[in-house]
């Protein structure tokens, strides 16, 4: 395990890369704690591989500065850093079993031969692959081949994990408990870990930070449950989970005037005076009659667990999901939207 | 690794090289390094002191002023990028300016006087070259040039200096010879070289004369480019798509003219079709058909080269006729066309760049084509032969050689100029990698006849060159028909007698063992140099990447024959005298045959995923041990052909290298040649078929070793890269002249 500092696990100072023209990641200045798992999060061309990256030292930055526990790695490359990385193809060397690939590192840093593959050995057993260290990566399951590649990034006990969408080439079904594994041994371990990903489920699923990026700069940062909750901008709302962004008016704390009809709701304190409204498909209740935004159902699903509606309202339409267990509403119905929960967006 | 240890271990090999080694070359071989400190092995510093050599101090000096900063453990810099490149160039601009005849840079006498002559550069000054090179990297690399890698930046910066001095200087030195007439700068004698009736002339429209050597030069070409690929055309639509059994052959006849001497299809023509040939007495014994010299001239050369241009034209053909997705074909046919409409619309279009690669294929190798217009062409010159006449003959003419050098350089880079701009608009891909499940359509009846009716009597034509190459030299006389079995021919040339040990007495063992010598040291430089050439400019990120490739790739188009005659001019006089070396004729090959090795090896890297390489790195590899440990071991396919190729290559080429033999080192090829011209036809012969079965054993070997070089899943892409020599084909003839 690392030793603990009292550093920051990284920092950026207003770093910019820039190929040719365009700048991939623009003044992005961040500080990532220790022991803490961090997600780059956002759309592709977004700069968070190339975030991924310049931490690696597989890019160096157009300017700015970089630290790793402190030490100023800006113009270091990546053989000099005490970084590990876990590739999206996991880029695990074809010609060498998994044993010779774990044993990699601890090798071309100057190891002994014996040294290493016991502790190559060790690594294999932690992460449950013993009995496999003979074998070549294509003789492996995708699941397996990805943990062989965790196994050679931790074997060389970085400062800092990097892993680049670790679960994009896994199926659906083993993305859960793959996903879960990497948390576990993150946690177990106190590891610094930075996880990039575009899918905000996995994101909010193992992170302690969130960091949204869009177009090469942070477009927030904070704990999954600040992100899903409190977004800053329709962006962020729209991007952690799906959002209804409606044009409004904020009255007073918890009254709104949404398409007409003035509401009550939960919300984070906002000046009064016209706003968007982010809406929560799942904070929505529909009921028969009652208070709240009056409304037609224009298409209706069942989905098992949930049922998904679109309801044609005077501040435009809908998408509402609400439990399978709740009243059921033809399409044409006529009925009442409650707002649990609204979210007014920063201009 | 860092700037400061490459420019420690650079200042080490610079220091070597001035203090200890002999700065000049040795004339008299190795026994007269007994003289040493003085006479001819003096090192620099010995020249230095005894003000034999003053003009040479800055050398010393920089190195220097390069020593101090790299012994206090620091690397400024501006400081090693001037000081490597300042000692570079001093020393090859003072080995050009005085020579073996004192001053040759008549401007700087107010300068240097009348300075004593100074022959060429031995191994001290290779040696502070060296060193002068790794301290500019070392420069380049403190400026973070080069990801700031210094190992890098040496690879860079050695191997851009090796191209220019063997592929650019040589070029430039053409260009020279062109421009001065005799030792007059006479830009006017280029003009009028270069316009000469000799190569314009239009007589032959009028008169009985013959026409200018250009236009020769560019009917053969034009006429083989058509003919082969109209030949490789039919093969290949009988193979894809005309249903024989026989397509396994034709893939295996591909492999035919990478392993001939491209001279010994003349040689078969010449014993058919001669005057005395077989051919021509049955044809006289029953039909009184009169016999004559037909076969010497365009004819017969053209016949050659089509001989072995036509299954190149084939190999292009038939991987392109492969790759159109027949679901193309069936949705023409669904529209309702019928089946010659659906060739005529739809594949005959889609063939088209294939078409145009073959062609220019076909006309750049007849341009550079020598061996087989020598042995055949009779009164009808092209360029490549009335260049070396112009050299080797008797009225030896350097300026007019290299006038024409010029002219066939033009007309070899204005064709792939002309290529470059029409392929850039034209590029079909139609295998989408979607699962593809049509059959493609059968040929029209008519055109399947047509197919027929050229290929199997050229099939039955091939099988009777290959068939005479392999029976000529195991009979008495096969050019007078004298058709009775000895082992004469083969004893003369590789009698072997046993007195004391063994006795080479056979007149071809010399040449035969000095080619697989050259051939054999050639092909590893040649496969290392353009592996890691292809690694530098696939993997690496520095300006001048470009650069680099464009001159790797350059010496791909230029033909045989200019490399000969640059290479007699460049390096006859000091400062870098190598003609009658064996050195010269590895270099030739080397540098001729790199962009091979460079192709070869940037198609295997573009197997090979960027992420292995950074994997590495992530886990603190450098740039060597990533090398070494990772993409090394898995070129091993590509590392393999480019040996196979570079050494089959260097063992058939002739155009190059008949400038640069000598009396002590001849190669297998041009003794041939001087047989041919001898009239020793049948010893020529049986040499050529030994020649053949040594290179089709290390093809077929090599394509053993390289099948078993399998890893993984990955053998199905890398398997098919390596392919084997047939399959690396298409690239590897992709060159002027052998």
């Amino acid at each position: 395990m690392p030793a603990m500092s009292d550093h920051p696990a990284i920092t950026f100072d207003r770093v910019t890369k820039a190929f040719d023209t365009v700048r991939a990641v623009d003044e992005v200045s961040f500080s990532f704690p220790q022991g803490a798992l961090v997600t780059l999060l956002g759309p592709s061309g977004c700069g968070k591989t190339t975030t991924l990256r310049l931490v690696a030292g597989l890019e160096l930055p157009t300017d700015g500065r970089i630290t790793i526990e402190g030490r100023d790695v800006t113009r270091l490359a990546a053989a000099e850093r005490r970084i590990a990385m876990v590739f999206q193809s996991y880029a695990l060397f074809p010609h060498m079993n998994v044993l010779e690939n774990v044993a990699y590192g601890l090798l071309v840093n100057g190891a002994r031969k014996p040294a290493a593959e016991a502790d190559a050995l060790s690594m294999l057993k932690t992460l449950g692959l013993e009995g496999l260290g003979q074998r070549l990566p294509s003789e492996l399951s995708g699941g397996q081949q990805q943990r062989v590649a965790v196994a050679r990034a931790l074997v060389l006990r970085p400062q800092v994990l990097l892993f680049d969408e670790p679960l994009s080439n896994l199926d659906a079904r083993l993305r859960r408990r793959v996903r879960e594994d990497i948390r576990d041994l993150q946690k177990r371990l106190g590891l610094s870990v930075v996880y990039v990903t575009h899918d905000q489920q996995e994101a909010l699923a193992v992170s302690d930070l969130v960091c949204v990026m869009r177009a090469g700069r942070i477009a927030q940062m904070g704990t999954p449950t600040d992100l899903y909750e409190d977004p800053a901008d329709a962006f962020i709302a729209d991007f952690m989970g799906e959002a209804n962004v409606l044009a409004g008016e904020v009255l007073g704390p918890g009254r709104i005037a949404l398409g007409g009809a003035e509401l009550s709701t939960t919300m984070r304190a906002h000046p009064p005076g016209p706003a968007q409204l982010a809406v929560r498909p799942e904070s929505v209740a529909l009921l028969a009659d009652g208070e709240g935004l009056p409304g037609r159902i224009g298409r209706a699903a069942f989905l098992g667990q949930t049922r998904e509606y679109e309801v044609e309202t005077a501040a435009g339409t809908l998408f509402v999901v609400t439990a399978a267990a709740a009243p059921a509403f033809a399409p044409g119905e006529a009925v009442r939207c409650r707002l649990e929960r609204v979210i007014p967006l920063r201009a | 690794m860092g700037a400061l240890s490459l420019g420690r271990v650079a200042l080490l090999c610079a220091t070597l090289g001035l203090l200890l080694l002999p700065w000049h070359g040795l004339e008299g071989g190795v026994a007269e390094l007994a003289a040493w400190p003085g006479g001819a092995p003096a090192p620099l510093l010995a020249l230095l002191v005894t003000g034999a050599r003053w003009w040479l101090w800055p050398v010393a000096l920089l190195v220097g002023v390069a020593a101090l900063p790299l012994l206090r453990g620091r690397a400024p810099r501006t400081l090693l990028t001037l000081a490597g490149a300042g000692i570079i160039v001093w020393i090859l601009a003072m080995g050009e300016a005085i020579g073996l005849r004192g001053l040759e840079w008549q401007w700087l006498a107010p300068l240097l006087g009348a300075p004593p002559p100074q022959p060429s550069l031995g191994w001290g000054a290779l040696f502070v070259l060296i060193g002068a090179t790794g301290l500019l990297a070392a420069g380049l690399a403190a400026r973070g040039a080069f990801g700031a890698d210094a190992f890098i930046a040496f690879l860079v910066a050695g191997s851009a200096f090796l191209l220019l001095v063997f592929v650019f200087a040589p070029l430039t030195t053409i260009l020279m010879a062109a421009i001065y007439d005799g030792d007059r700068f006479a830009p006017d004698a280029l003009a009028t070289r270069l316009t000469a009736p000799e190569a314009w002339s239009l007589a032959c429209l009028a008169s009985h004369q013959g026409c200018g050597v250009v236009w020769n030069t560019l009917l053969l070409a034009t006429l083989t480019a058509v003919i082969s690929t109209a030949i490789g055309l039919f093969f290949a639509l009988l193979a894809v798509r005309g249903g024989v059994r026989a397509a396994p052959l034709f893939r295996a006849m591909t492999i035919l003219p990478l392993i001939t001497p491209p001279f010994v299809v003349a040689m078969a023509l010449i014993v058919l079709f001669g005057r005395t040939g077989m051919v021509t007495t049955a044809l006289w014994d029953w039909f009184d058909i009169p016999r004559s010299r037909w076969i010497y001239g365009l004819p017969g050369v053209l016949l050659a080269q089509v001989l072995a241009q036509a299954p190149i034209a084939f190999l292009l053909l038939d991987g392109a006729l492969r790759a159109i997705s027949p679901s193309l074909e069936e949705a023409a046919s669904t529209m309702g066309a019928r089946r010659f409409r659906v060739f005529r619309s739809v594949t005959w279009p889609l063939l088209k760049p294939a078409l145009a690669a073959a062609f220019l294929l076909g006309f750049v190798e007849s341009l550079a084509d020598f061996g087989n217009p020598l042995v055949l062409g009779g009164d009808f010159d092209v360029l490549s032969t009335r260049i070396f006449f112009a050299i080797a003959g008797a009225r030896h003419d350097p300026g007019r050689a290299a006038a024409l050098a010029l002219l066939l350089l033009a007309l070899t880079l204005g064709a792939f100029a002309l290529q470059a701009l029409w392929l850039g608009r034209r590029r079909y891909t139609t295998m989408t990698g979607k699962g593809d499940s049509g059959l493609p359509a059968p040929l029209p009846a008519g055109l399947r006849l047509t197919c027929s009716l050229v290929v199997w009597p050229w099939m039955l034509f091939t099988v009777a060159v290959y068939g005479v190459i392999l029976v000529g030299g195991f009979v008495h006389d096969v050019g007078r028909g004298d058709m009775s079995f000895t082992w004469r021919h083969i004893l003369t040339a590789f009698e072997v007698e046993w007195m004391d040990g063994i006795a080479l007495r056979g007149s071809a063992w010399d040449s035969l063992l000095t080619t697989i010598q050259v051939a054999a040291l050639a092909a590893p430089f040649t496969a290392g140099l353009g592996i890691l050439l292809a690694w530098l400019i696939s993997r690496q990120d520095f300006r001048g990447r470009r650069t680099l490739e464009f001159m790797t790739m350059l010496s791909f188009a230029i033909p045989g024959t200019v490399v000969g005659v640059s290479y007699v001019m460049a390096f006859n006089v000091p400062p870098i005298e190598l003609t009658g070396t064996a050195l010269i004729l590895i270099l030739c090959f080397v540098f001729r045959n790199l962009p091979v090795g460079v192709r070869g090896g940037l198609a295997a890297l573009a197997q090979i995923d960027r992420s292995l390489d950074e994997a590495s790195a992530t886990m603190g590899a450098g740039a060597v041990d990533t090398l070494r440990r990772v993409i090394l071991p898995l070129m091993r396919p590509a590392i393999i052909t480019a040996l196979a190729y570079s050494f089959v290559q260097a063992m058939t080429a002739v155009s190059a290298v008949i400038f640069l033999v000598s009396a002590r080192h001849n190669l297998a090829t041009v003794y041939i040649v001087g047989r041919v011209e001898a009239g020793e036809m049948a010893l020529a012969i049986a040499y050529s078929t030994v020649l053949i079965f040594i290179m089709l054993f290390v093809v077929l070997g090599i394509e053993k070793l390289v099948g078993r070089a399998r890893i993984g899943r990955r053998a199905a892409t890398e398997g098919r890269l390596a392919g084997g020599i047939t399959a690396g084909a298409p690239t590897a003839p992709m060159r002027a002249g052998a």
